[in-house]
């Protein structure tokens, strides 16, 4: 997030789209909601009529995968009304002209008909956003699931970038980061083409640093495959080995069914993780680790801040930390790697990482700091871009409305999109263990509007067959005030009635994203 | 400051912000005032009134939650009138419901003897569940109340626990309207409020349904604000052990990226109850896994040991073997097939420092950069 959790109660406008704040981050909606008791104005987007929409004042239903086309709509109403900021434009940002040109034809019908949402919404969610004082965006995977996420994102940029309200209090662009420290996993260098902190493993001075505080020589300077690659490679056969820590693919990968056969071809698989999850019951090796409440160490929230863990019970049987696994298969494979606590990898992360330079455990004892914190006395950055952006000037990107990779047709009629609920968390290996949780959501089902469900004359919780091109699943019908005609939702937590037998692998090209967010599928009453 | 912006409470003057109440100044300076309605973050009720203080002037005691400090105002936080009238309160409190902690067999007349009998009537089974842990039961004892006087009057509706999570206990409910606040106001939910007036009075879920069929999303922000044992947390009220010691930790939830810090209540090596920590972000409040959903970290089903596949089964072996294997088959693969055929998936379940470690072991001991996480998933 560009902006902090708090911050978000300050905005006049809010705007939500592509997330179901209430189900999958609740205390975060609070704030949403809460400002809304103040007369704050909500706006969601979203193609759920999901229970955010009974706290906005506006809600709009695009058709899925339709974003670009939207917000290229507000912001051709915000340019022909005159209501963008012209300062914030010529001060902080460059490239404005190209987008001038490309959203000339996003006219408020233009957008209708591409999107379904009305054009007088259009107008009027682009003059509330653009004469706010302070708008935030809130965004989730809803916008960045899509073969087009890495171009919605940056339109959404473009949108507060017209606006000027990023760089301030109560605006900025907030994407909502799902899992407790996917952040800090980004943070760290869990990626194929960054070290610790976004540096570039192609960037000479950057792997000289490496090697230096490493002690070792050798780094390749060759960015790595995103896992969305490598399960395609394995499926060739031209990958061998794969080291999973804490992550259940098998359940939470696009087109389980290749996915499957990909990590079947993979020569090695080894698992780390807490229990014997999908995944790890076709590993070679499995390796027994600690959950949160068996370390010490620091996770970094969606609003940068690094946070502390702490260790509260002692793990059950041989488990051992996971850092000190993979610090002994090291050892092992030639390479020692020794450290005597977390704290003290800790301050190696430090000298590595200038955003994490300023930060130590003993300054997170009661509090977390926001990174980019570069120094002791630094009191931390809970606001990004109030002077000036990463690049220096805010770059506008000219974007053009670009389809789904899969539409429906006469075979395939309905859209699926797919998600989280409130009382699941991703592929259930934590949650399903809670009986209070099971019973509140004990199965998957296929959320379907009542519209659709009397067309295809099947009742509330039958049981009903939902095909795609890629697999099959059976599950059961939940009608639902929610759906809106056309459009399932299946939440993918269930291993049993996987949502991603049915979903789509197809890729953003730049972030390597699949589309799980839109794909074709038809539904029938289970044989 | 201007001279105006002073109050006097207690003969201490004090400088307040213009729209602060007795109540806040009086919390900021550390004055103590009891409360039992009032709710940080949510507007002041007065319902509970046993924040009752003197002020000079006045016609008669006022609340210091809904009472505006104003320039030049006496105040007496404990004056013999406040004692009186906050006595009355609490033993209208105890005498309205079911509030079976010695309280109400109190004699004032000797402190000692009556805390010797406490601690031998108290320890059985069928207290409260949160005694030891219940704000009306502090203040009966702070002072000195009994209702052995009063008759205890029958509930007038029965407990509730046709749910996972929540146990409600109306016979223990002083209708001080935390909850309702906390789902309203703090979380809004809006799944409860009061319902019925006069005697019948009692906090409802919709339109009276069970917690299960209303918008109740189960967050136990009503659990965590509740003063007395009306709302009471089930599986703490199952596992919790009363008499033995407990350990509170603060840490941060495991769940969704919102960081919400949480203290763990930790008993025999097991957590028995999780509660929002008041700081930030999450001032206190979570949701039903952050809060609940705690159960697979004592789960039978956790990996013990490591496990190796031997003729197609995952069989139990050492951490000597498994490792050796590991490395072994890890630096065939590269010598054979080279690094850029091996891959490591790191976590966003894991810390800081264990991604740290796994990119370090991808790029400096594998020599790929082959490393990525479900950030996209």
């Amino acid at each position: 997030m560009t902006n902090t959790i708090a911050d978000i109660e300050t905005a006049d406008v809010i705007l939500v789209t592509g997330s179901n704040t209430t189900e999958n981050h609740p205390v975060l909606s609070a704030f949403i909601k809460r400002a809304t008791l103040k007369d704050k104005t909500l706006i969601v987007v979203d193609p759920r009529k999901i229970k955010l929409t009974e706290h906005a004042q506006k809600w709009l239903r695009p058709q899925l995968g339709t974003d670009i086309a939207w917000i290229n709509g507000l912001m051709h109403v915000i340019i022909k009304e005159d209501l963008h900021d012209k300062e914030f434009i010529n001060n902080r940002t460059e490239g404005f002209d190209q987008v001038l040109e490309i959203i000339k034809k996003y006219t408020p019908t233009y957008v209708e008909d591409i999107t379904g949402i009305p054009a007088n919404d259009i107008i009027e969610t682009a003059r509330l956003f653009a004469k706010a004082d302070k708008a935030s965006i809130c965004y989730c995977m809803g916008i960045t699931q899509h073969t087009c996420g890495t171009d919605n994102v940056k339109s959404l940029a473009n949108l507060s970038m017209l606006c000027g309200h990023l760089g301030k209090a109560g605006g900025g662009v907030n994407p909502l980061r799902g899992q407790n420290n996917v952040q800090g996993a980004c943070d760290m260098g869990g990626l194929p083409n960054v070290f610790t902190a976004y540096q570039k493993v192609d960037d000479p001075s950057a792997i000289k640093k490496y090697e230096t505080v490493w002690g070792v020589t050798g780094l390749s300077n060759k960015p790595g495959l995103p896992v969305t690659e490598m399960i395609h490679k394995a499926e060739q056969g031209n990958f061998k080995s794969l080291y999973i820590i804490g992550e259940n693919p098998l359940v939470s990968d696009p087109d389980l069914n290749h996915a499957e056969k990909a990590f079947k071809n993979l020569e090695f698989l080894v698992v780390q993780d807490i229990f014997l999850t999908e995944t790890a019951q076709i590993a070679d090796v499995v390796l027994p680790s600690f959950c949160f409440a068996e370390k010490d160490g620091t996770f970094s929230n969606t609003e940068r801040r690094v946070q502390r863990v702490r260790k509260a019970v002692e793990a059950p049987g041989f488990a051992r930390e996971d850092w000190e696994i993979t610090c002994e298969i090291a050892t092992r494979m030639g390479t020692p790697m020794h450290y005597g606590s977390p704290s003290e990898i800790f301050e190696e992360i430090r000298k590595v990482t200038p955003s994490y330079a300023g930060i130590n455990w003993n300054r997170i004892e009661n509090g977390g700091i926001h990174w980019p914190c570069p120094t002791v006395d630094h009191p931390g950055t809970p606001i990004l871009h109030t002077a000036q952006f990463t690049r220096g000037k805010g770059l506008f990107h000219a974007i053009e409305h670009q389809p789904p990779a899969e539409l429906p047709d006469a075979e395939y009629p309905f859209m699926l999109t797919t998600g989280r609920i409130l009382y699941h968390y991703h592929t259930g290996s934590m949650t399903m263990k809670s009986e209070g949780l099971n019973s509140l959501s004990p199965e998957c089902f296929v959320e379907i509007s009542p519209n659709d469900a009397a067309k295809l004359d099947i009742n509330n919780g039958e049981m009903v067959d939902v095909f795609s091109r890629r697999g099959k699943i059976k599950a059961k019908l939940a009608i639902s005030s929610k759906a809106v005609d056309g459009t399932i939702f299946i939440p993918f937590h269930f291993a049993k009635a996987a949502a991603n037998r049915l979903t789509n692998a197809k890729l953003d090209p730049v972030a390597k994203i699949p589309e799980f967010k839109v794909c074709a599928i038809t539904i029938q009453k289970a044989a | 400051m201007s001279k105006e912006n002073i109050i006097t409470i207690d003969n201490k003057q004090f400088t307040f912000e213009p729209g602060e109440t007795i109540l806040e100044v009086a919390q900021k300076n550390n004055i103590f005032i009891p409360t039992l309605c009032h709710l940080k973050g949510a507007t002041p009720t007065g319902a509970c009134r046993v924040c009752v203080v003197e002020v000079k002037g006045a016609r008669d005691i006022v609340p210091s939650c809904s009472t505006p400090a104003s320039p030049g105002m006496l105040v007496r936080s404990e004056s013999p009138a406040v004692i009186k009238a906050r006595k009355n309160i609490i033993q209208l409190m105890l005498a309205s419901g079911h509030h079976n902690c010695a309280i109400r067999d109190f004699e004032p007349d000797d402190w000692t003897s009556f805390h010797l009998k406490v601690l031998k009537d108290d320890n059985y089974n069928e207290l409260c569940p949160v005694w030891g842990d219940c704000r009306l039961q502090d203040l009966a004892y702070r002072y000195q109340v009994t209702t052995k006087a009063l008759p205890l009057s029958a509930p007038n509706y029965p407990m509730e626990t046709v749910n996972p999570f929540i146990i409600r206990d109306f016979s223990r409910c002083i209708l001080c309207g935390r909850c309702v606040q906390a789902c309203r106001e703090i979380q809004v939910n809006n799944a409860i409020d009061f319902g019925y007036r006069g005697a019948k009075a009692k906090i409802v879920a919709g339109t009276d349904v069970l917690l299960k069929d209303s918008d109740c999303v189960f967050c136990g922000e009503c659990v965590q604000v509740c003063p007395v044992g009306a709302l009471v947390p089930k599986e703490t009220f199952q596992n919790k052990r009363r008499f033995e010691k407990t350990e509170k930790v603060r840490t941060t939830c495991s769940y969704c990226g919102v960081g919400c810090q949480i203290d763990l209540t930790v008993q025999n090596n097991k957590i028995v109850q999780i509660n929002g920590a008041e700081a930030e972000p999450n001032h206190g409040s979570l949701c039903v896994k952050g809060r609940y959903g705690y159960d697979f970290v004592a789960s039978k089903d956790r990996l013990t040991t490591p496990l190796i596949r031997k003729d197609g089964n995952l069989e139990e072996a050492t951490w000597d073997e498994a490792l050796n294997l590991v490395a072994t088959k890890f630096a065939d693969i590269k010598a054979k097939h080279g690094a850029d055929t091996m891959g490591v998936l790191t976590s966003a379940r894991v810390t800081n420092e264990d991604n740290y470690i796994a990119q370090k072991f991808t790029r400096a001991v594998l020599q790929t950069n082959n490393i990525d996480h479900c950030a996209r998933l």
